[in-house]
């Protein structure tokens, strides 16, 4: 750590791993009540669990690009952050607004919730991922906007680079697109049509950029090889995401009242969407590969590879496995969507994050370049046993997509929607067995942080060959 | 990668690439637009199916069920339910039943709705059904 003010990304880093436990505790929930139907019914109905789990979710990585932000932007800025208090004061903000909202989820009907939080003046409620109450939403506006000040001014006056642009331009993205959540018409197919420029223009669009900006910056740190290349790099994998991502969003419109153009639009750019996250792979082993230096923190360098490999699996293969408009047809809406969009946000943005707090943590912790070598252990334990995990839940529930295809939509006698789920409820207890194994992952992980042993220290500038 | 392909190649095409993807998505985006009105039936959207409309979001509907396969994947899709169901009474009365209590078996809440709060949502799901999305779901279980 080389500004005292980067010292702001810690308590975002705890925040987030705290949400984390929080989303898998409710994963856990849901996958139970997916085979034991009334499992803590009706104290926890499943749509309020999934809520739980998937803003937890949304929450835990937007704390996590913010962490990483104020870690990152003043190393590359080459200058202390705008204003740390700034940065402390809406981190409290935000958590207490995510903790009232949360306990709100749990204690009332959503439709009290609703009403207390005055929905019926603004409504924005009840849409999937954007939950929140209208408050809430206004809060996640003003909490966004502090922020991007405090990195706007610190960029500014410090050195600019590639990297911080980067990721300043996802960030802007992030915020803008999110004011989409705000809009919401009577007509069905325009609110699909603007929620999914919230949903789909920040998942396959700008968070690629952020999660390129911060793969970017511990590349440079953990390989040492020249910014130059890294930053060429980025270009192409950004300029490739967005040229194949905006128009991407054209594979949500295949059925939702819009014109059937899009079904040619949505197919041909979602299909080479995979490219990015391709180029992203080639450039993680390449850099790594070229190496100038051998950093002693060599769980990072697993979470970076780990986060471009699950990430083209997850978004890359998963997502191109369903999104031609025929095969579509048949796919939409069943567990194969479920199965990909649980390895795309683990592969992509859970391990982004993960591979920057495995970077920053020890030295935010005063330990030097890197923690011992037991947590470091400890830390590659938990990389495999979460990321086995996930590949088996979506190996199972992709298994459990295609037989609900065939048995109700594609054979010759479709069956009704409860009948089929009886009948593929053996890989539902499959995924949920996965589902524990990655909890175990996850204690695994945070116990790393825990684990005694000296820092490994950083070797006296031991050049690679080449 | 060689020199023949400099960074502020990559830069441009970054730049030049995302501005004319995003004029383009935005022309589609207007073209679209002038084709609701009659994929959607706009005509028929009344008042009633607009605070049907409401109901579903207040009452987080799809926080289990899909509609027009978007949401969750826990309960069957509502899309076509009036196609399924046959008559908005049939809709009215099956919300009204739940939960069915039956051990071990997915359990659909009572949301307590008024008997005009399931007459929108009964309106608004009929709408849904009628509006042109190009020939989905493939049959009627949905």
């Amino acid at each position: 750590m080389q500004y005292a003010s980067q010292s702001v990304a810690k308590p975002y880093f705890v925040g987030a791993l705290g949400l984390f436990v929080v989303q898998i505790l409710f994963g856990l929930i849901m996958g139970t009540q997916y085979v034991v139907g009334d499992f803590l019914f009706p104290a926890i109905p499943f749509d309020t669990a999934k809520m739980v789990h998937t803003n937890a979710l949304i929450v835990w990585l937007l704390l996590g690009f913010m962490g990483a932000s104020y870690y990152l932007v003043p190393e590359e800025s080459e200058t202390e952050l705008h204003s740390p208090r700034l940065a402390i004061a809406l981190f409290w903000i935000f958590l207490i607004a995510v903790l009232l909202t949360v306990v709100g989820y749990l204690t009332m009907t959503y439709s009290n919730l609703a009403k207390i939080t005055g929905n019926e003046y603004w409504p924005t409620m009840g849409r999937l991922y954007l939950e929140q109450p209208t408050i809430t939403k206004i809060g996640i506006v003003i909490v966004a906007l502090g922020f991007l000040y405090n990195l706007g001014m610190t960029i500014l006056k410090g050195r600019k680079t590639v990297v911080s642009s980067v990721l300043m331009i996802g960030l802007i993205g992030l915020a803008v697109l999110f004011l989409f959540a705000f809009y919401n018409p009577a007509n069905l197919a325009l609110d699909k049509y603007y929620w999914w420029w919230v949903v789909h223009l920040w998942v396959e669009g700008v968070w690629e950029l952020i999660m390129a900006s911060i793969l970017a910056f511990v590349l440079i740190k953990i390989t040492g090889v020249d910014r130059e290349v890294i930053e060429k790099w980025l270009y192409v994998i950004i300029a490739v995401t967005l040229i194949t991502g905006i128009l991407g969003t054209g594979h949500h419109y295949f059925w939702i009242g819009t014109p059937e153009y899009w079904q040619w639009w949505g197919s041909i750019f979602s299909a080479i969407e995979p490219i990015p996250f391709f180029i992203m792979v080639v450039f993680a082993f390449n850099v790594i590969n070229r190496r100038r230096r051998d950093h002693p923190n060599k769980a990072a360098t697993l979470w970076a590879l780990g986060t471009a490999v699950m990430a083209f699996l997850g978004a890359g293969v998963w997502g191109f496995m369903h999104t031609l408009a025929p095969i579509n047809y048949y796919t939409h809406g069943t567990q194969i969507t479920a199965a990909h969009g649980h390895l795309a946000f683990y592969g992509a943005y859970v391990l982004v994050v993960l591979t920057m707090i495995s970077y920053a943590m020890p030295q935010l912790r005063g330990q030097g370049a890197a923690a011992s070598n037991r947590t470091q252990v400890m830390e590659m334990w938990s990389f495999w046993l979460m990321s086995v995990a996930m590949v088996f839940m979506v190996l199972f529930l992709t298994a459990a997509g295609i037989l609900q295809v065939w048995l109700q939509r594609y054979g010759a006698d479709p069956q009704p929607f409860m009948a089929v789920q009886q009948e593929v409820a053996l890989f539902y207890w499959a995924r949920l067995l996965a589902g524990f194994v990655f909890l175990i992952g996850l204690v695994v992980y945070l116990a790393s942080f825990f684990a005694k042993g000296e820092p490994v220290p950083e070797k006296p500038a031991a050049q690679a060959a080449g | 990668m060689s020199e023949v392909f400099t960074k502020s190649m990559a830069r441009n095409i970054f730049y030049g690439g995302s501005l004319f993807f995003i004029l383009l998505f935005l022309a589609l985006t207007f073209d679209t637009h002038g084709t609701l009105p009659e994929r959607t039936n706009t005509g028929n959207l009344t008042e009633q199916v607009a605070h049907g409309k409401e109901v579903w979001e207040e009452n987080n509907c799809t926080g289990c069920h899909t509609l027009h396969g978007e949401g969750s994947f826990f309960a069957p899709e509502l899309g076509n339910v009036y196609t399924r169901f046959g008559s908005k009474k049939a809709i009215k009365a099956w919300i009204r039943s739940q939960p069915t209590g039956i051990p071990g078996r997915r359990q659909m809440p009572n949301f307590d709705l008024t008997e005009e709060e399931l007459d929108a949502i009964a309106a608004f799901l009929k709408w849904a059904d009628e509006m042109d999305t190009a020939g989905w779901p493939p049959n009627v279980q949905g």
